[in-house]
């Protein structure tokens, strides 16, 4: 039985490919102008980086659930 | 058939290998990916519930030296005061404190991004070193940003209790991420990753308890030496007409010791006149016990690993937050662009379904027959950013 974290490579990896191997059929729909929203701090996904790494501090330490985060892991002695 | 099949298929991939060269080729030549802002954060964070107060502060330094590298430092405290139901049941309260550092440094390549990180963890009995490495490309006109993830850690856990224990636990990290623009108000991120433990990996410190009826008694738990988990997970984030923005997630966690778990959240940024904004959020969290947990097992030994760790269990947690920041810009201090103080509050209630309250009714109850657990914790941080 295949590792799950190599399966999980081998996932990500044919993502990836079908993704390039399909770019240049791909027509930007919104164009760099129409990004001003999109660059607007409140729409960042991690505006206050501290302050969220604090907040999966806590859930990591209360609840098994782990990763999956937009965050790089880290050991944290919480067992 | 197949022969031709796979002549089409050759084909399509030398097309597809061409098409690719030549999209790098035009990617190499536009350059929207940018290093993290140059920024400072100092935090003050207090956790009080459950009979445990944490508190202490966080310190992040980012700084680019010239136009393709930045560098990162975080200096991070717990002070640690324990009195929870574990440790009434089991030990004598304690304190103590843990201290985490982490260097990182970013390197910007046309539109890649590639990140180096080290972090250390530190406490009286137990030391966590990470190293983590991550790749991130923009691509299709900059509206789709994949990133690739890897970290290797390493633990030492001693006991204090007891100066010959000393246990290693090595785990890796596997993250794939995705972030894609959808249109010009809408935004999806997708993050996968998969997480493998092996070594020591129950505490030095719990038991688990039984009974028969006739007899109750406690021993030390035990753990699976390897244990690997998957979870997936999908952002969405929407920028509302009157400038202010809606969020949204979802999480589903799985792992080879049979916990599954789902969590959603939902949040709204709005920001006020006169430089304030206001965050307001809620999040659902459930998970299903490890095939291995019981909060009362029918006697010593009865399976070959066992577990009563209240986190391993059958339960939900609720938060409701808040949080309210201000933006300055200071005219006197010429280097600082912008700055913002920060205050948020998280209110936790975790509700368990089969981990029962040890310490109810002074004690006097008898194993089994005790309420279940539940309790409320508050999550408080109060800081100051600056960009410069």
């Amino acid at each position: 039985m295949m590792p799950m974290g190599k399966r999980t490579l081998r996932v990500a990896v044919v993502i990836l490919l079908a993704m390039l191997v399909s770019a240049c059929s791909v027509e930007p729909w919104v164009k760099p102008y129409e990004r001003a929203n999109l660059a607007d701090p409140i729409m960042s996904f991690d505006r206050d980086p501290v302050a969220n790494a604090y907040r999966l501090h806590v859930y990591e330490t209360r609840e098994a659930a782990r990763g999956a985060d937009g965050k790089g892991g880290g050991g944290c002695g919480c067992n | 058939m197949v022969l031709m099949a796979r002549g089409e298929a050759a084909v399509a991939v030398t097309r597809g290998l061409l098409c690719l060269a030549g999209f790098m080729a035009v990617s190499a030549t536009l350059s929207a990916a940018v290093l993290p802002e140059e920024r400072a954060d100092v935090l003050f964070h207090s956790y009080d519930g459950g009979g445990v107060t944490v508190d202490g502060p966080s310190i992040l330094v980012r700084k680019s030296i010239g136009q393709s590298v930045s560098v990162k430092a975080n200096y991070y405290v717990d002070s640690i005061s324990s009195a929870s139901v574990d440790v009434i049941s089991n030990a004598s309260p304690y304190t103590e404190e843990r201290t985490e550092t982490s260097l990182g440094v970013d390197y910007l390549h046309n539109k890649t991004l590639m990140n180096l990180s080290y972090t250390k963890s530190d406490e009286s009995d137990y030391l966590a070193e990470t190293g983590s490495f991550s790749i991130s490309h923009d691509m299709f006109g900059d509206l789709t940003t994949v990133t690739l993830g890897y970290s290797v850690g390493n633990d030492d856990i001693g006991n204090n209790t007891d100066e010959t224990f000393l246990r290693s636990a090595k785990r890796q990290n596997f993250r794939l991420g995705l972030t894609q623009v959808l249109t010009k108000n809408s935004l999806l991120g997708v993050n996968l990753e998969t997480i493998t433990d092996e070594g020591f990996l129950s505490s030095p410190y719990r038991p688990y308890r039984f009974s028969d009826g006739t007899t109750f008694g406690k021993a030390p738990e035990k753990y699976p030496n390897t244990r690997t988990s998957n979870a997936v997970s999908f952002r969405f984030k929407y920028f509302l007409p009157y400038r202010a923005a809606l969020s949204g997630e979802y999480r589903y966690f799985h792992d080879t010791w049979g916990i599954s778990a789902n969590n959603v959240e939902i949040g709204y940024t709005h920001p006020l006149k006169a430089n304030w904004i206001l965050d307001v959020h809620y999040r659902y969290y459930t998970q299903k016990a490890a095939d291995f947990y019981s909060d009362l097992f029918s006697r010593e030994g009865e399976l070959n690993f066992l577990a009563r760790d209240k986190e391993l269990s059958t339960f939900q947690d609720h938060t409701i937050g808040i949080g309210v920041s201000y933006e300055f810009k200071p005219s006197s201090w010429q280097f600082i662009d912008t700055g913002t103080l920060n205050f948020s509050l998280d209110h936790i209630r975790f509700n368990y379904d089969d981990f029962r309250d040890e310490t109810a009714a002074g004690g006097t109850l008898a194993p089994g027959e005790e309420p279940f657990y539940s309790f409320t914790a508050n999550v408080i941080m109060a800081y100051l950013s600056i960009w410069y």
